[in-house]
């Protein structure tokens, strides 16, 4: 089985969980005896050493490069790195990464700007498979700004799968994203091999309602196309049956796994005292700070003494910290911006209970890296780890009551505490790359079988 | 009975027991970590009200009216009920028909109803004083209803252990019916009758867990169903020498756990009629089985054990550590809320010991954990932890200022009594009565 895999970002050039997801998705692949061509766009905003990183750093580490920055440099003169097992990675420059799509739908101007007929980029992919060696950043020159940028991206990376569809033998084209979905849609088209389509995140997780049109139809035309879809969570699949009017038949949830790490208990710790009670991740409307605030006015009423820190950044940080100070709480609250792992590690060492109170997460690793750090965690309904997480106070991301009696309850009743530790700390063991590895090679065995009936 | 009995098998007649338990908790009402010390309604009697009229219309009263139809039918067929206080004050209250129907039962001579605590609780774990108020509190609540005095035991989810035994024997029982569980028995028989280590008067009945469990869990295995015919074909294979078969389960099985489309009541009728006819067994109630068989060998049994989950212990209901701190809470107060001496408090307190609040906290996965989620009506082990923690916290500040009541009005009472009564030191007594005694002698 050889597997054609888009993807958008690959450890360590990563800045949310897809990267992650990629990485311990085609490690368990391979491990299946899945042969993995993965292509992703080269971060070219990262310093130079990190592009030698990521060749390195990667434990699968076979690279093939291939580079779209010239134009005069024809694809079928990949050169090859390392070939090791069955894992080949193709880099394709780029210079954005995806969650700052947030910043997409915000000005008006460029929504505007985009707003032209999903078929030009068709006739684009189309055009690619003709002249193939023709393919400049001049054709899709887009000065807009940053959101229009990565939709050139998008397209420019749909190109380079056409060249890669010609150039290599594969059964079956899995993309991740809708990044990817014009890239899978083109190879197919070249290729007539059966397409997976991976919704890691929806633009209704992104954004809510006020998610990018044109976003949204990418997404539509890669759910439409692909012969079979991949959801992340049963949330995910709701999301998709609701609002993109797709076939439940159509969906398989596989959930996420997480990578094993050794259980660390760090020795720096904050010294907020007994009881802090932590959110972390971005801060954007997606990730539900707003119930946080709220829930910690009414522990707090209980609990004068309870610390909270929210760590992280995002488009909605000034606006909670307002309201912080609205409420005159800000003496409890610390805001710690961006933080690096091993300052996660070291908030997550003092923390009470780790809170999530997402408004829609697909799946939500977070999580379960507190509880790889042995804090027990409060997540809400509407995620995907929660299907898979049964060891955790779960609340509706609105119910701010709710939530403020589920941090009240882990802080008050000590075995409350005890037990969602230890029991978590079983079950994360179960929430393995390799079950996902599996049941997709079941799905890829079932689609192959099902195009070559022999 | 009827059979034509041969000279060889005079010793060997086999009975067959079949015990039915009955039980509904009093389900707590949601109770918020913010109302605690605000003393809200702690149990939803709306829910219990809910649940026991649709259990009742499903399962008690059809099943009732099954068993009440094949006993005149078939007078030779016997079983016993325990049903536990806290369903006998519901049914009063919600369903009195449900009660009536097993009055009726009850008159045909054909049912003996087991003894258990009131409350369905742990009671066995909290002290033996407890304990025995709760059994006779049963035992009082049986004879008032059906005017019968239960003449033998089984302790809430067949809990039992040496020491239980040897507590219930005190009591006046004649014996108890526990879970065959293999590795007490270790090697030997459920399907005879066994003794107390101490005391070869009381009897140990054992429930066959196998065969009980083989209906109660697994009398639908996908889409296909275990047919009469074929489980009485498996109770026919006994060995003849073995002189008893006790199955016991929830009486919720048919027709609550199992609905009635399943074709469990069709089920419970072909078994019962098909074995009248195989004439291989005769019905016996507990009573009569410890009555008519002697038990050869005494069961030792040190630590706890119960019919629930894979381990057969007291895992299912103090496993970890939330159901550990709930039970030494509610454990704790006794000594306060008896003080209080007030009935309202001391009623919470024994609802407040139902087994199924514990139950509803165990966290063990798998099957086991299945078996928990189907029975309880909270979404995790956690929910129900914090909401009984709750209710407790809540209780404690309830029991704490009737507690400083109580004192005050025992310290008014002692102020009116050393009125009444002023104290001559101890000193100044011996030194009158000396006195006394000197003027006594002096004359």
């Amino acid at each position: 089985m050889k597997v054609l895999m888009f993807g958008w970002e690959f450890p360590p050039q990563i800045s949310g969980g897809l990267g992650t997801a990629c990485y311990g998705l085609t490690q368990a692949l391979v491990r299946e005896d899945v042969d993995v061509l993965f292509v992703v766009p080269k971060l070219m905003g990262n310093e130079p050493d990190n592009g030698s990183r990521l060749l390195s750093a990667s434990e699968v580490g076979i690279r093939q490069v291939v580079s779209t920055d010239s134009a005069d440099q024809p694809f079928t003169r990949f050169r090859h790195f390392m070939k090791e097992g069955s894992f080949t990675t193709f880099e394709i420059p780029s210079t954005l990464s995806t969650y700052n799509m947030a910043h997409l739908h915000e000005p008006v101007q460029h929504i505007e700007h985009w707003n032209y007929p999903l078929n030009v980029a068709e006739t684009a992919v189309e055009k690619t498979t003709v002249v193939t060696q023709s393919i400049s950043g001049a054709l899709y020159d887009f000065k807009g700004g940053y959101g229009p940028q990565l939709i050139e991206e998008v397209f420019r990376y749909a190109n380079v799968a056409s060249e890669i569809a010609i150039a290599e033998q594969f059964d079956i084209i899995h993309a991740h994203d809708w990044m990817t979905y014009p890239a899978a849609i083109a190879a197919k088209r070249l290729s007539s091999k059966p397409m997976v389509v991976h919704v890691h995140a929806t633009e209704f997780d992104r954004a809510g309602q006020q998610g990018s049109e044109m976003v949204y139809t990418i997404e539509r035309e890669g759910l439409d196309e692909a012969d079979k879809i991949v959801a992340v969570s049963e949330w995910t699949k709701r999301i998709m049956v609701d609002r993109y009017d797709i076939d439940p038949d159509k969906i398989v949830v596989v959930h996420n796994g997480v990578i094993p790490e050794e259980r660390t208990i760090t020795e720096t710790k904050q010294n907020l005292g007994s009881h802090v009670v932590t959110f972390l991740g971005r801060i954007t409307y997606q990730k539900g700070p707003e119930y946080f605030v709220e829930a910690a006015e009414k522990v707090l009423t209980l609990f004068p003494d309870v610390h909270f820190i929210m760590a992280g950044s995002g488009d909605f940080l000034p606006q909670i910290i307002e309201k912080v100070a609205r409420m005159k709480l800000s003496s409890q609250f610390h805001f710690t911006g961006f933080l690096k792992k091993h300052e996660i590690d070291q908030v997550l060492a003092s923390t009470s209970v780790y809170v999530m109170p997402s408004v829609s997460e697909p799946f939500g690793i977070t999580p379960l890296e507190a509880i790889q750090r042995n804090v027990p965690i409060i997540i809400s309904n509407q995620s995907g780890v929660s299907e898979v997480m049964h060891h955790a106070l779960k609340v509706d991301f609105w119910d701010t009551e709710a939530l403020s009696q589920a941090i009240c309850s882990v802080l008050h009743y000590n075995s409350l505490s005890r037990e969602l530790k230890r029991n978590a700390g079983k079950a994360i063991d179960l929430i393995t790359w390799e079950k996902a590895a599996q049941r997709l090679n079941n799905l890829y065995y079932e689609l192959t079988s099902n195009i070559h009936p022999n | 009975m009827n059979s034509p009995a041969t000279s060889t098998q005079t010793n060997s007649t086999q009975h067959l027991v079949l015990y039915f338990q009955v039980h509904q908790p009093r389900r707590l009402n949601k109770i918020n970590f913010f109302s605690i010390g605000t003393h809200p309604e702690y149990f939803d009697d709306a829910l219990n009200a809910e649940i026991i009229q649709r259990v009742a219309k499903d399962c008690y009263l059809p099943a009732n009216a099954l068993l009440l139809d094949l006993i005149k039918k078939h007078p030779q067929i016997k079983v016993c009920f325990s049903i536990s206080g806290v369903a006998l004050a519901q049914f009063e209250q919600y369903v009195p028909e449900v009660l009536h129907s097993f009055q009726a039962l009850a008159k045909t001579g054909n049912v003996e109803f087991l003894c258990e605590t009131n409350c369905h609780s742990l009671a066995s774990l909290i002290s033996a004083d407890e304990f025995q108020i709760q059994v006779f509190e049963h035992a009082e609540n049986i004879y008032r209803h059906f005017g019968l005095r239960p003449a033998v035991f089984r302790n809430t989810e067949l809990i039992y252990s040496n020491a239980i035994g040897t507590q219930v024997a005190q009591m006046g029982f004649k014996g108890m019916i526990t879970d065959g569980v293999d590795r007490v028995l270790d090697g030997r028989s459920s399907f005879r009758l066994y003794h107390h280590p101490d005391n070869n008067a009381f009897k140990l009945l054992l429930r066959s867990n196998r065969l009980s469990d083989d209906i109660a869990f697994r009398y639908m295995q996908g889409a296909s169903v275990l047919s009469a015919e074929r489980y009485v074909n498996w109770l026919n294979h006994m060995p003849v020498n073995e002189p008893v078969i006790t199955l016991g389960m929830d009486y919720e099985t048919f027709g609550e756990h199992y609905k009635k489309p399943s074709g469990i009541f069709d089920f419970l009728r072909g078994m019962l009629t098909r074995i009248v006819k195989d004439k291989k067994f005769i019905f016996s109630t507990p009573s009569e089985v410890m009555n008519e068989v002697a038990s050869k060998q005494s069961l030792n049994i040190d630590h706890a054990i119960s019919w629930a989950d894979e381990r057969k212990d007291l895992s299912a209901w103090l496993g970890n550590d939330m159901q550990r701190d709930a039970f030494d809470m509610v454990k704790s107060l006794e000594n306060s809320v008896k003080r209080t001496t007030n009935t309202a408090l001391l009623t919470a307190w024994r609802a407040l010991q139902t087994s199924d609040h514990f139950y509803y906290m165990c966290t063990k996965k798998l099957n086991d954990g299945d078996v928990h989620a189907y029975f309880s009506h909270y979404p995790s082990p956690y929910e129900a932890f914090i909401n009984y923690m709750n209710v407790m916290s809540d209780f404690v500040i309830r029991v704490k200022s009737a507690s400083a009541q109580a004192d005050l009005t025992e310290a008014a009472k002692q102020n009116e009594y050393e009125r009444q009564h002023p104290q001559v030191p101890f000193w100044a007594e011996r030194k009158s009565a000396e006195i006394r005694q000197e003027v006594f002698v002096s004359h």
